[in-house]
């Protein structure tokens, strides 16, 4: 039960981004189509689960004092790993995410989880809590993702649904949509949590 | 000739919060008084040029040479992350003054992703030394624009009437969208 809490915390009650207001950077750079942000969120719940585990195994050697610059050595290190491991299986993925895959190390959510709760509790606590949190972050990405491909491009994962010769709304797809459309949800999310 | 171009593109055209989407949790954290966006600015002006040349040089004469470049991103936020630090022990001794004004804002410059993106969009970039140099300034210029507009903006927002469920935050990144928009007028200028 207790577990159940830890993994469905972070989808709704406590979104990362939607409630929470951590990560918004990603939020708004790569989420110009869905499946953009499903590899970013994808992405970052791998560190985020990988980093929490690793630093719940390894709370008890760690000094307080350097706690937080081991941490992100700790994340970085993952980070790295999934930047590699993008760049050789999915190379034109990586590339649409560009810078945005390296500076998921200074993602909030990840140091965040990492001193709220992995610092605090065990292993597979740490996992599931991870494990939640990163869906919970890369459902409000495909959300946004979603909502921008279907107004700016009017396709769905790729699927072009409006007639040959239309054209969506581009503002959508370019930088002031993203501000807009990740407003609105906020407000939306506000108005059904109270 | 071409420095110019670097410096309007990366105020106007591309510019770093408006276009490319970096340090949006500074612009929407202390953007609610002028005052503190400009101290805000100011720290991300120094740390951010300070930080491009020294990653530029660990780049240059250590990751490459020694074939590592894949510790990028470890040596780059470590090194950002102490250079934060070493700042502001520096400043406490050399110049209370600057700290006072700057002191609250150094700590939150870590976790600054515009700091840690340009050091890597020089690399990615291309960019010789005075070029870094060049485009980490007027990047940290289009930051300090952005971020006074805007504050300027969120001022006059804090005396209007918005339904009740937009207030805060909702209501700041639509404007900032509205803002971006505006922004897209730079486009095509170089």
């Amino acid at each position: 039960m207790n577990q159940l809490n830890n993994l469905t915390k972070g989808i709704i009650k406590e979104n990362p981004l939607l409630v929470l207001l951590l990560g918004t950077c990603p939020a708004l750079a790569v989420t110009s189509s869905a499946i953009n942000g499903l590899g970013m969120g994808l992405a970052t719940t791998f560190v985020l689960f990988m980093s929490n585990v690793f630093i719940s195994l390894v709370k008890g050697f760690i000094p307080d004092k350097v706690r937080i610059p081991s941490f992100i050595v700790v994340i970085a290190s993952f980070v790295t790993i999934v930047d590699l491991l993008m760049q050789a299986y999915t190379p034109g993925l990586s590339k649409q995410l560009g810078i945005f895959i390296p500076l998921i190390v200074v993602n909030c959510i990840v140091l965040g989880r990492a001193e709220a709760f992995a610092a605090k509790n065990n292993a597979f606590s740490s996992f599931i809590d991870g494990l939640g949190m990163g869906l919970g972050f890369t459902m409000a990405l495909v959300l946004i993702g979603g909502i921008r491909e279907i107004l700016g491009a009017g396709s769905i994962f790729g699927f072009k649904f409006i007639p040959e010769g239309a054209d969506g709304i581009l503002v959508f797809i370019l930088a002031p949509g993203a501000f807009i459309t990740l407003g609105f949800l906020i407000a939306i999310l506000k108005k059904t949590n109270k | 000739m071409e420095y110019v171009i670097i410096i309007i593109s990366a105020i106007f055209v591309n510019n770093i919060v408006l276009a490319q989407f970096l340090g949006i949790c500074p612009f929407l954290g202390v953007s609610t008084k002028t005052e503190t966006a400009i101290g805000m600015g100011a720290s991300v002006l120094f740390v951010m040029t300070l930080s491009t040349i020294v990653t530029f040089l660990i780049q240059q004469y250590i990751l490459v040479p020694l074939n590592l470049a894949y510790l990028q991103t470890i040596s780059y936020i470590l090194v950002i992350a102490a250079l934060v630090q070493m700042l502001e022990i520096i400043l406490k001794k050399v110049s209370p003054p600057l700290y006072q004004a700057l002191g609250i804002y150094l700590p939150l410059i870590t976790t600054n992703c515009a700091v840690l993106g340009v050091a890597i969009l020089v690399i990615k970039k291309d960019f010789n030394l005075t070029e870094s140099v060049v485009f980490a300034v007027a990047t940290a210029i289009g930051f300090i624009l952005a971020l006074v507009i805007f504050s300027g903006i969120r001022e006059q927002l804090a005396l209007a009437d918005v339904p009740k469920k937009m207030k805060g935050i909702p209501i700041a990144l639509v404007t900032a969208g509205i803002l971006a928009l505006a922004f897209m007028g730079f486009a095509g200028l170089v």
